[in-house]
């Protein structure tokens, strides 16, 4: 059982105890402790089951490379599944549950998987829920998605606040190390803008634990001198507990700051999103032990001996009282030497390799310990918590010398620099031979925007493994070099450590195990692969490691297979009779361990989450308890209820009241831009499809805009102001998008023409005052002659209303008589105020965009993006006399006349009326005889605008119908979703008012 | 996430700052066109694994449109250069065949 010593433990304070619970039980720990080191201390070696077949499972590391100790942490609005305990740092009250098991962690029902597992191989679930088809969704998946999965998903709003912030430098050093303190130390002295991030909350990595001697200074006090130095300095960022997610484009690193993990609910953001460009990284991030591949290796108590030195160091917990080493390089013996000088039992360290004399062994040797080269673990005994282990030769096939009784076990196969940053954007690397390994490819770096590298491999990430600092300092200087910044010239740091012999490539022990052996090797233990599952995919033709990693699951979930990714491909290598390098590794991708996908929201959420455009009137539609409805950015009135109406009630009323009385709508949306300069008319020639330059100042037009393809892509009221200056309104929708396509044309194409742009539509408020009553109210309002003889249909003048300057448009899209009246948008909600006083006894009412729409439609008034998808032509809507037939040339021009769009055969605008006067559903086609090759109905047109008509107490609706136009009085059948048809007869698609009388008195 | 220099103001633009227009240096056909130029002009885009030409919108900056010519597959930037021109300047063109020897030029 694992315990906490008397003494030690160069992190904790014993002085500090902290209190918190695992699946309920009351535990006690010190301040500086993990969750992990605190679960060892109270002797839980038991923390979870896995994946597929619910083994027991145990802490195998200390890091962020955790495969086994997933947590589910907090609780409610701070419930947080699969969280690490070895990176969780212990706080007071912490609460944490085991997961994946049931009924509970001692006792669980899917550990029956384990002695089914010949049943359960690589690819089970591609093999064996393929047929019948419809099981898959009825039967199989239900039962899968209810077993599978770690943690359990939080129910509750997340009680936490994240926040996100650019951030520049010239040199990125991730990794707070004793190679990245150099290298940050070394660019910080030459006048650099330096941040230096750290993942963990403390500097120094693993040198303080391993006892190394820099510049005759113990690795501690040189690392916490450097951290003072740094700290001094103006042009240097600290940031521990931060982590760097990922490399991306040109310098963007995405860093996670830990906040208040540790300090939940203090106030703070829990995590802080960094949005980093950095000139140049340094990806100082160190290296990863590597598991060694024996039957039983996932066994409680089975540990990277690394890991297990740091829990001695940093935490004065031990893992076992007795415990066995078995490695494959001279490492792993600091594990058996730290151990010793502990007071802790080392039982012995089987070395792989036939000779083990470089000093650590010698040291190892000389304090006692035994050292039994050649040898292998044939097999780990024990279910919950490991009881001993079968010693054999390396070479042989598993047979049996010895058994040793411990109650931990310590390996080592050797390191993996952490190459994740270097490769993420695109990064090569070199594998090599000597320490078995893939390391950064320095001919190949992932590159930034002047094709110079972007990311800089430092210390054992670069596979400097022993001589970091060295290598940092010379890493960091090309990194200066290439910003333009000239280092000092420094000695570098002098790390005295011991000589260490090769260490022997060994991926699978013993090397001849047979099947009953790997079948209990485990390569991936968060995701339970092992060494058997590879070579069957190998066997099966999964050669590439892309598809082996799919069909096996290596590598995959929370961990990515930072400890099991070479041993995988080592296996697979094998297995395929190829080098390593042949078979390479799988893509790196961010984030390099899990960001709270909190912390990518950052503040946008709620109402921030996106920008809201009102009116100058919104307030007053809020006060009067309309219902809203997103207009693209905008929100606008759909319609203003009553007390006891309901919306569509509401929409009846505003459209009758409008067309018998007055109506006033808020239409400040209305896209407006203007267009002026000599060369404007001609230019608004090329960009609507009718002519423009021949209109008149004074007036005003309905045009049309067309996109190269022909189709139809916006529409509006043109008023020609003076000379050379137009006054273009577009859809509410379109404004931005039209600027913007005007822009293009005349930046791009027609640069020389003299016309400037200017997108006003926020200047203006703009209320359309509407129905029968809509003179006399401007004539109670005073102040400017709008009579039919002084300002007729499709005219505008500029004057005064009620002291009110404004600019007043005669146009309609309601069918109406209809004043479009432009103010400052400043003046807005007071000038909107005065026309609901003034017309109070008109009977004016405010009406929103349905019953817009209604009117609209009604009219037979076309709307973009309902009449129109992208595909639809102004010829396809009748509005051929909208389209110029004399120009010579306007956008689109040329795409309609190609053959399909001038084809008889075109879909069509016309109206429908429904024989029983119910209204057609929106979406509804017409169908055709027949149906397809995948028994769908033929269908021949659609509908497009479907209401029901307050004015004409029944549905009308407009669609595009196969030769619509020549159709007319034809009975044609919609479909519905409940299946049954509703028939419409073909009419034309003016409902109300066909000649036009009512707007034009 | 891309920088690019705007080169009308000269700001390293981040990508989110800027709006994408496709391929650069696109000749229009009207009229009277054949409907090969025509398909051409529309739909032929190119699509190479290097060395290509594109234009950008500072939309969200000085609003100009610009042309940028950078690397597909490595997204090195060989120069960005104001839309009013017809073809790549001669500078850019040198730039680019000093890094990229191969390069068969722009066509």
């Amino acid at each position: 059982m694992s315990i906490r010593l008397t003494s030690g433990g160069r992190l904790i304070d014993r002085s500090a105890p902290i209190d918190f619970t695992f699946n309920g039980k009351h535990l006690r720990g010190f301040a500086g402790d993990t969750l992990a080191s605190a679960l060892l201390a109270n002797g839980q070696m038991l923390v979870g089951r896995s994946f597929k077949y619910h083994r027991p499972r145990g802490i195998v590391a200390s890091g962020a490379e955790e495969p086994n100790a997933l947590v589910n942490l907090g609780q409610g609005a701070r419930a947080e599944p699969n969280q690490r305990a070895t990176t969780t740092e212990l706080f007071d009250g912490l609460q944490a549950r085991s997961q994946n098991h049931w009924p509970s962690l001692e006792f669980d029902v899917g550990v029956l998987n384990n002695y089914a597992a010949r049943l359960l191989p690589g690819g089970f679930y591609y093999k064996t829920f393929i047929h019948p088809r419809a099981a898959w969704k009825h039967l199989f998946e239900p039962i899968i998605r209810q077993t599978a999965g770690l943690g359990a998903a939080p129910k509750d709003r997340d009680a936490d606040r994240y926040e996100q912030v650019y951030a520049f430098c010239d040199l990125l050093v991730v990794g707070g190390g004793v190679a990245g303190l150099h290298a940050a130390l070394v660019a910080a002295r030459a006048g650099a803008r330096v941040w230096l991030v750290e993942q963990s909350a403390h500097w120094g990595g693993r040198a303080p634990v391993d006892g190394d001697m820099i510049d005759a200074l113990p690795a501690a006090d040189w690392v916490n001198a450097t951290v003072a130095e740094l700290a001094g300095m103006a042009n240097v960022t600290l940031r521990a507990r931060t982590m760097a997610a990922g490399v991306y484009d040109h310098g963007y690193v995405l860093l996670d700051e830990r906040l208040a993990d540790h300090t939940p609910g203090d106030g703070r953001p829990r995590h802080r999103l960094w949005r980093m460009r950095a000139a140049r990284i340094i990806a100082a991030t160190g290296a990863i032990e590597r598991p060694l591949s024996f039957a039983g290796n996932d066994v409680p108590g089975v540990m990277l001996a690394s890991a297990l030195r740091d829990y001695l160091v940093n935490w004065a917990v031990s893992p076992g009282q007795r415990t066995v080493v078995v490695t494959n390089n001279d490492d792993a013996y600091r594990t058996a030497i730290a151990l010793h000088q502990a007071g802790q039992t080392v039982v012995a360290v089987i070395d792989a390799r036939d000779q083990a004399d470089g000093a650590l062994p010698a040291q190892a040797r000389a304090l006692g310990i035994r050292v039994e080269t050649g040898k292998a673990i044939a097999r780990v005994k024990g279910g919950k918590h490991v009881t001993g282990v079968e010693v054999c030769r390396q070479t042989g096939d598993g047979t049996i010398s010895r058994f040793l009784a411990c109650n931990a076990v310590a390996m080592s196969g050797g390191w993996s620099p952490v190459v994740h940053l270097y490769s993420h954007c695109g990064g090569k690397l070199i594998w090599d031979e000597a320490g078995a390994m893939f390391r950064p490819d320095a001919a190949h770096p992932p590159i930034t925007q002047d094709g110079s590298a972007m990311v800089i491999g430092a210390g054992a990430a670069n596979g400097a493994l022993r001589e970091a600092i060295a290598d940092a300092d010379a890493q960091v200087r090309i990194a200066l070099k290439a910003v333009g910044i000239k280092p000092k010239k420094s000695a570098v740091p002098r790390q005295d450590l011991p000589d260490e012999a090769a260490l022997q490539p060994v991926w699978i022990m013993p090397q001849a195990a047979g099947v009953g052996l790997r079948a209990k090797v485990w390569l991936d233990y968060q995701n339970d692969v092992k060494v058997s599952d590879v070579q069957l995919a190998a066997r099966e033709g999964y050669g590439s490691v892309e598809h082996a990693k799919r069909y096996t699951t290596l590598g995959m979930a929370t961990d990515q297979g930072k400890i099991s990714n070479i041993n995988g491909l080592a296996v697979l290598a094998e297995a395929l009779n190829e080098p390593v390098p042949q078979v390479g590794t799988t893509t790196f991708r961010p984030p390099y361990t899990p960001v709270p996908l909190g912390a990518l929201a950052g503040e946008a959420r709620g109402e921030i989450f996106q920008p809201l455009r009102k009116t100058p009137m919104d307030g007053w539609h809020a006060a009067q308890g309309a219902t809203f409805e997103p207009v693209g950015l905008w929100r606008r009135p759909y319609c203003y209820p009553r007390p006891g109406e309901t919306p569509r009630q509401a929409v009846a009323r505003e459209v009758k009241n409008t067309r018998q009385a007055l109506g006033l709508l808020d239409a400040s949306t209305l896209g407006k831009i203007i267009v002026k300069g000599p060369d404007a008319g001609r230019f608004l020639d090329m960009l609507y499809t009718n002519v423009m330059s021949s209109l008149p100042v004074g007036r005003c037009r309905y045009g049309l805009m067309c996109n190269e393809q022909g189709f139809l892509s916006d529409d509006g009221v043109m008023a020609r102001i003076d000379d050379d200056t137009w006054l273009c309104h577009t859809t509410s929708g379109g404004a931005d998008r039209i600027h913007g396509w005007m822009e293009d044309w005349l930046q791009c194409e027609w640069w020389d023409w003299q016309v400037f742009t200017a997108n006003v539509t926020e200047h203006y408020a703009q209320i359309a005052v509407v129905g029968p009553n809509a003179r006399k109210l401007l004539e109670r309002l005073g102040g400017m002659e709008v009579s039919q003889d002084a300002l007729p249909f499709m005219a505008w003048a500029d004057g005064s209303l009620a002291g009110f300057g404004c600019r007043v448009y005669r146009i309609s899209f309601s069918g109406e008589l209809s004043y479009e009246i432009a103010v400052p948008a400043s003046q807005g909600a007071a000038f909107w105020q005065a026309c609901h006083d003034a017309g109070a006894s008109l009977g004016a009412m405010p009406y929103g965009t349905e019953a817009l729409h209604v009117m609209r439609a009604e009219k037979g008034f076309i709307m973009i993006g309902d009449e129109t998808d992208g595909t639809v032509t102004p010829q396809d809507l009748g509005l051929d006399w909208a389209v110029s037939k004399k120009k010579a040339d306007f956008l689109g021009k040329r795409g309609q006349e190609r053959s399909h769009l001038t084809s008889p055969d075109r879909w069509k605008l016309v109206g429908f009326e429904t024989l029983d006067g119910s209204v057609i559903p929106e979406g509804a086609y017409v169908i055709a005889q027949g149906s397809n090759a995948n028994g769908q109905r033929h269908v021949q047109g659609r509908v497009t605008s479907t209401y029901r008509s307050p004015t004409l107490g029944r549905g009308i609706a407009m669609g595009l119908l196969l030769r619509g136009p020549e159709r007319m009085g034809e009975v044609v059948s919609f479909n519905t979703v409940d299946g049954s048809t509703v028939q419409a007869r073909v009419v034309g698609p003016v409902f109300y008012d066909r000649d036009g009388e009512k707007q034009n008195v | 996430m891309l920088l690019l220099i705007c080169p009308y103001c000269g700001v390293a633009a981040e990508e989110t700052e800027l709006a994408p227009g496709g391929e650069a240096h696109l000749k229009r056909f009207g009229p009277g066109s054949s409907d090969a130029e025509f398909e051409a002009y529309l739909f032929a885009r190119k699509n190479p694994k290097g060395v290509h030409f594109e234009r950008w919108r500072h939309a969200y900056g000085c609003g100009k449109w610009f042309l940028a010519a950078r690397c597909t597959a490595t997204l090195e930037v060989f120069g960005t250069y104001p839309a009013q021109t017809s073809g790549p300047p001669d500078d850019i063109i040198d730039r680019i065949k000093a890094r990229r020897p191969d390069w068969k030029g722009f066509a």
